[in-house]
Formats: structure tokens, C-alpha cells, sequence
């Protein structure tokens, strides 16, 4: 009776059983390698931005998978993209925002962000609508679903923004007005977004004039809602990591965690999760650096900046990969007017709202400044993945807007992208110069700051200063007594540049006399 | 608003002003009215009580001295006319490119951001100047010795002629990649 043994087998091959997690590590790897090899070719680099090299890769493997599976893939799912991939790139951006930067140019920010962005979903969904009377489009364009359209496609994207800006270190202040515009405006589309989608599926003739109202009212709590719950997970991650400690290894994962929570109880509420996310990583940055090891620190800088460059990179390749597919519905017309609504809207809404924006600010922006804010308004897979989540069924026109959206990215990616190096250096806008503060700097700053501070509440102003020094006062007796272990009084900015510089200046005097230790 | 103001202030004050510090006749109705309201007991001139009555300005670590700062122009006064607050004013116009910058220049702004730390007007900020500032700033919950370590690191930043010493060169060249322009700027609504 051992005729019917099954012998045991050295090996088998299983793929199925792996299949979902080794294609995601191919995936990775080769958006890696596709990197790598960008980096190392530097005429290529000089040229190209990495984010069309991406597509381009990205491309090539949709219409390698198209002929080899004869089948069209949908990577680049909304819940992927807005669960997965989106949280990193934008903690990454709000755990190292300059916040002073930040808040000194708010309110030029809020005014593009949130008039701005209203501004041009209005203008572009009523051109576009407009023109498709004409009959130009051959299609029947309704005035909502032109609307959504624009909803989606006038949110300059933070993603795109990061990518093209990173690379050509533009001054300070210019790259937070663009980038800071592209993460708040966030808001603004999603709240557009579920609005329009809303009254598409109502029908135009049932809308009220109550419902408009709701709208703008939801916009303030989807704003506001998310904003305050990532201050709040922001203290909250503040307080939790004034008891590690004793556990440093567990340091990183806190902020990852709570960061990544405040962005999904954002999206529990269809609230912002952007915004949440962004002052999470803003509002514990403060507490959580004084509270954390030096290593569980680098461990944090660097997981975060590798996250968010994976996720990116990913993101590229699969916007390529999701070009290729059968559902096309091209419209030369439509897809051309898109492009220059979108450009001449920008450009009009940046002369419009700088003029604005310049009567109360200091730094006045020039004519090159407008120029490269115009050209800085890059659209990318924010607007993908909310088109991705259109339903054909309620909107017909689902296919072309999809193929104009795809269109309109590549031509920011490609067009935009390649030229704002040149164009940087033609128009001599001021680059950045990435600085580490002296003692002298940093006190003489803080003194400065004292000083304008005290102008301003003598002239009875309540500017900048005034806030910020009412926010440090509030800040230092109540807030961080709580959330700080090592507590030790008022500006503790003076102090961490000491022990930087103090820092610096042992591991130089360590390597100079390696000999003597 | 400007209109109660205006009756107060003489026609020739207000072009005296304007060409002094470049003030819009509007802004210095504006000053005015803020200079009126500042003054409690009418008599056309501050105190050094009437600024520190500002609440805000007695939680500033630095209220005092800034107050101060508004009494060094003219010897040692002890009110100040509306002339001479606005000549202190002057100070955080926002600087205009292709202009002739008299009061806000960036030396000027330099040299008023300096006088926070000079107190005895010898032009030079020493250890114990900037240590005083340094304890106003912090605040008593860190140890004397890393304060004072702090200060000797700052100076010897600084100090190129080996003094010990700030001096007011030494002070503009160790800030010369500060935006000093935009830092001490204000937008006064015009």
C-alpha cells in the first residue's frame, strides 16, 4: 500500500499566493531603478523634470501590459491613490513646513487658495459651458457637468507642484505662496467637488438657492473641520511622545500613525483630508522634535522623505500607466480650450489677486514673481483620481473629461515642467539659498521679532507679530508645559540652534582630531 | 475718522512730517489719531506710562526697551510729541526699490534693531548687554552657565577685531543674510 505515496516535494511554485505583494515590490523597484538611472544620465536631468521621465516609463510599461494582457489596467485607483499614496507626500510636506513662512504669508495663501481657486472653477466650468453652446464640442455639454469638470481641473496639485518646484529652487517666498496655495486649496475642491456632484445628480432644475447656501456652508466646516482635527491629533501626537522615552524605538511610528489617523477621521466626515493632515504634521513638529532622540529624529526626516519621493515617483508612473486604456473619447476642441481657459484663468486670477494681496503686504509681488505663480499652477493626479471616481452614470461625459484630464497633465508635466527651468533663468527670479541659522541670526532675529511686535501693538495693529507673539505667549504657559517634557521656558529656537551649532562643532572637532580619541 | 484729527494737527505739521519721514498725509492722520488715543492725559506729548499702559506691551519680554527707543532721539526727554513719535515710526516703512530711503533704510532699521541691545550708547554690544537681552528673551528656566555660553558663542561669531565685543559693523555683517528690509517692515494702510 505505499504505491500511492505522494512523495514530498522538495519545491513548489506557488505565484498566486504572492501575486498582490510582489507585483506592488516590482512596482516600486523598477519606479526605483527608472530613478536611479534618471539621476545618473545628467544631461537627461538637465532637461527633463523626474516627473516626465516617470510618466514616459510609465508609459511604456501600460502599452507593454496592454499588448502582453490585452487588457487595460486601472492602477492608479482614488482609493489607492487618496489612501496610500497621497497621506505620505503630504505629511512629508507639512512635518518640514517652514511654518513661519507659512503663516507670514497666510493670508496672500488663503486669498489664492480659496477665492482664487472658486475663481477660476467658476470662470473655466462657465467658458468651457459657454463655448459648448456653440456646438464646437460636437457633444452636448450641461452647464453642471461643466462645472464639476472644472471643479476638478482648476485645483492647482500639490503633487505636480512639489515635483517641478523642487527642482528649480525658486526664493522662498514664491514656492510657499504656490505650494502652500495647492495644499489649502484642497478644501475648496473637495468641497466644489461633492457639491456639483451633488446637483449633477439632483438635476439643475431642483437646485434652491438654499442649496448654494449649504454649499458655502459646508465648505467652512469641510475647512474648518479639517483643519481642527489635525491640530487637534497634532497635540495629541505631541502628548504621547512626551512618554516614550523610555521606548525610543517607537518614536517614528507614533507621528506616522497619528499623523496618518488624523487624515482618515478627515475623510470619516468627508472632511479635508489634506488639511488635516498638513496641520497634523504642523502642529506636532513643534512639541514632537523637543520630546524625541536625536536618532528617532533622522529616522523620522529621512522614513518621511522616502515615503513621500516613493509615493511620488509611484504616482508618475501610474498616471503613465493609466493613459493607455481603451476608453478614450478625445475631443481636439474641447481638450485645446481646456488648456487655455486653464492658462489665461490662471494668469487673470493671479494679476487680479496679487493687486488685491499686494495693498497689505510688505514684500510686494513683482511682475516675475505673478509670472512664475501663473506658470506654477500645475495640475496633476489630484484632479486624475477625482475624475477616475466620476461615475459614467451620472455624467455621460465621464470618458472625455477623463482623456482632457489626462491631457491637461501632460501638458503641465511636459510643457510647464520642461520650460519653467529655462524660463526661471531667463526672467532672473531669485533662487533660493538654503540656510542653517547662526546664534547671531537667530538672536538678533528674535529681538527683531520682540521689537515689531511692540511697534505693532503701539500703533494698535494687529498684524503678523502681534499674533504670533500673543500664539508664543498662549503657547509657553499652556500648551507646552503639557505636551514638552523637558520643558525649559521661552524660546527654545535659541537653545536648539545652540546645541545644533554645539553639535556641528564636536563632530567637526571629533573628525579633525580623529586621532587623539 | 481722519476728520477730528485733521483739525488738531496743523496743515504745515503735517507737510513738516511728510517730508521727514514720507508718511501720506493720510497715514499720519491715521498715527495721529492712534497718538491722540495713546495720549490719556491730552497734553499733545506721551509718557513713558502712556505706552507701558498698552497691555499687550507689558507681556513683551522686550516692552521696555522698545518703549525706551521712543525717548533716545533728542537727548533725554521724557515725553515724546507726535513729531517725534513719528520719527520713530519712520523707522518700519517698508523699503522702496529705486527710491531714496532716508529713515528706513536698511542701515537705518540695522541700527534700530542695535540700539535694543545698547544701552549705554557706546556703540558696541558687550557680553553683558547681550546677556541681559538673552535673560528678558528665555526667561529664568535655564541655568546661568549655558546662557552665558550662549552669549560667549554669539560674540565670538561675530567678533572680528577680537574685542569681545559686537560692534555696530560687526553686528550688520553677521545679519547680512537676514531680510532685514522685510523683517522690520510694517504695512502702514495708507
Amino acid at each position: 500500500d505505499g504505491h500511492d505515496h505522494k512523495s514530498y516535494e522538495i519545491s513548489s511554485v506557488d505565484f498566486h499566493r504572492v501575486e498582490t505583494p510582489f507585483i506592488i515590490g516590482i512596482w516600486i523597484f523598477s519606479a526605483s531603478l527608472a530613478k536611479i538611472g534618471f539621476h545618473m544620465t545628467p544631461k537627461l536631468s538637465a532637461i527633463f523634470p523626474e516627473s516626465c521621465l516617470l510618466i514616459v516609463v510609465g508609459v511604456v510599461i501600460g502599452v507593454v501590459l496592454v499588448y502582453a494582457t490585452e487588457s487595460a489596467v486601472a492602477l492608479l485607483t482614488p482609493n489607492l491613490f487618496f489612501f496610500y499614496m497621497l497621506p505620505p507626500i503630504i505629511l512629508d510636506a507639512g512635518y518640514f513646513m517652514p511654518n513661519r513662512l507659512f503663516f507670514d504669508h497666510l493670508g496672500t495663501i488663503l486669498l489664492f487658495a480659496v477665492v482664487g481657486t472658486i475663481f477660476n472653477c467658476l470662470t473655466i466650468g462657465v467658458s468651457l459651458w459657454a463655448v459648448g453652446l456653440t456646438g464646437l464640442f460636437s457633444v452636448q455639454l450641461p452647464i453642471l457637468d461643466s462645472l464639476l469638470f472644472a471643479a476638478l481641473i482648476s485645483a492647482v496639485d500639490p503633487v505636480a507642484v512639489l515635483a517641478v518646484f523642487e527642482e528649480i529652487h525658486v526664493n522662498e517666498i514664491l514656492y510657499i505662496i504656490v505650494f502652500g496655495e495647492s495644499l489649502l486649496n484642497d478644501a475648496v475642491t473637495v468641497v466644489l467637488y461633492h457639491m456639483f456632484e451633488a446637483y449633477t445628480e439632483m438635476g439643475a432644475e431642483k437646485i434652491v438657492y438654499q442649496d448654494v447656501l449649504s454649499g458655502f456652508a459646508s465648505f467652512i466646516v469641510v475647512a474648518v473641520g479639517g483643519t481642527l482635527i489635525g491640530i487637534v491629533w497634532g497635540f495629541a501626537t505631541g502628548f504621547v511622545t512626551r512618554f516614550t522615552y523610555q521606548v525610543r524605538v517607537i518614536e517614528p511610528i507614533f507621528i506616522f500613525v497619528m499623523a496618518y489617523l488624523a487624515y482618515l477621521s478627515a475623510e470619516i466626515f468627508h472632511m479635508s483630508g489634506i488639511l488635516a493632515i498638513t496641520f497634523c504634521g504642523i502642529t506636532m513638529k513643534n512639541y514632537v522634535e523637543a520630546n524625541i532622540s536625536h536618532k528617532s529624529h533622522t529616522t523620522i526626516k529621512y522614513a518621511m522623505k522616502m515615503l513621500s519621493s516613493s509615493s511620488e515617483t509611484i504616482i508618475f508612473m501610474f498616471l503613465g500607466i493609466a493613459t493607455v486604456n481603451k476608453n478614450h473619447d478625445w475631443n481636439t476642441y474641447f481638450i485645446v480650450l481646456t488648456i487655455m481657459f486653464c492658462s489665461f484663468y490662471r494668469a487673470l486670477g493671479v494679476i487680479l489677486f496679487s493687486a488685491l494681496a499686494n495693498r497689505f503686504r510688505v514684500h510686494q509681488l513683482q511682475k516675475v514673481d505673478k509670472f512664475v505663480m501663473s506658470y506654477g499652477g500645475l495640475r496633476g493626479a489630484v484632479a486624475f483620481a477625482l475624475v477616475s471616481t466620476v461615475e459614467t452614470k451620472v455624467v455621460k461625459l465621464q470618458p472625455m473629461f477623463m482623456t482632457t484630464t489626462i491631457a491637461v497633465i501632460y501638458f503641465t508635466v511636459f510643457f510647464q515642467g520642461i520650460t519653467i527651468k529655462p524660463l526661471v533663468k531667463v526672467l532672473k527670479v531669485k533662487t533660493a539659498e538654503k540656510r542653517k541659522p547662526t546664534m547671531n541670526e537667530r538672536i538678533h532675529e528674535k529681538v527683531m521679532d520682540h521689537l515689531m511686535a511692540g511697534i505693532e501693538d503701539i500703533l494698535g495693529l494687529h498684524g503678523n507679530f502681534h499674533v504670533r507673539d500673543r500664539f508664543k505667549h498662549f503657547d509657553n504657559k499652556f500648551i507646552r508645559p503639557y505636551l514638552v517634557r523637558n520643558y525649559t521656558g521661552a524660546e527654545p529656537k535659541i537653545l536648539e540652534t545652540y546645541s545644533k551649532l554645539a553639535m556641528r562643532d564636536a563632530i567637526e572637532f571629533m573628525r579633525r582630531n580623529a586621532s587623539t580619541i | 475718522m481722519g476728520n477730528r484729527a485733521s483739525v488738531l494737527l496743523r496743515e504745515e505739521e503735517i507737510a513738516q512730517i511728510q517730508q521727514e519721514t514720507e508718511f501720506t498725509p493720510n497715514q499720519i492722520e491715521r498715527l495721529y489719531s492712534r497718538f491722540t488715543s495713546l495720549d490719556r492725559g491730552d497734553c499733545g506729548t506721551l509718557s513713558r506710562d502712556d505706552f507701558l499702559r498698552i497691555p499687550e506691551l507689558a507681556i513683551n519680554p522686550l516692552g521696555e526697551r522698545i518703549v525706551n527707543s521712543f525717548f533716545q532721539d533728542d537727548g533725554f526727554n521724557d515725553r515724546v510729541n507726535f513729531r517725534q513719535f513719528m520719527r520713530v515710526l519712520a523707522h518700519f516703512r517698508p523699503v522702496k526699490k529705486n527710491k531714496e530711503n532716508k529713515l528706513n533704510s536698511r542701515v537705518q532699521k540695522l541700527k534700530f534693531a542695535f540700539k535694543m541691545y545698547d544701552l549705554d550708547n557706546d556703540d558696541m554690544i558687550s557680553r553683558d548687554e547681550l546677556l541681559a537681552i538673552l535673560h528678558m528673551m528665555v526667561g529664568a528656566n535655564i541655568s546661568e552657565e549655558q546662557l552665558t555660553s550662549i552669549a560667549e558663542r554669539t560674540i565670538l561669531e561675530a567678533d572680528e577685531d577680537k574685542d569681545q565685543m559686537i560692534s555696530f559693523e560687526e553686528f550688520c555683517k553677521a545679519l547680512q543674510r537676514t531680510d532685514v528690509e522685510q523683517k522690520m517692515s510694517i504695512k502702514f494702510l495708507s
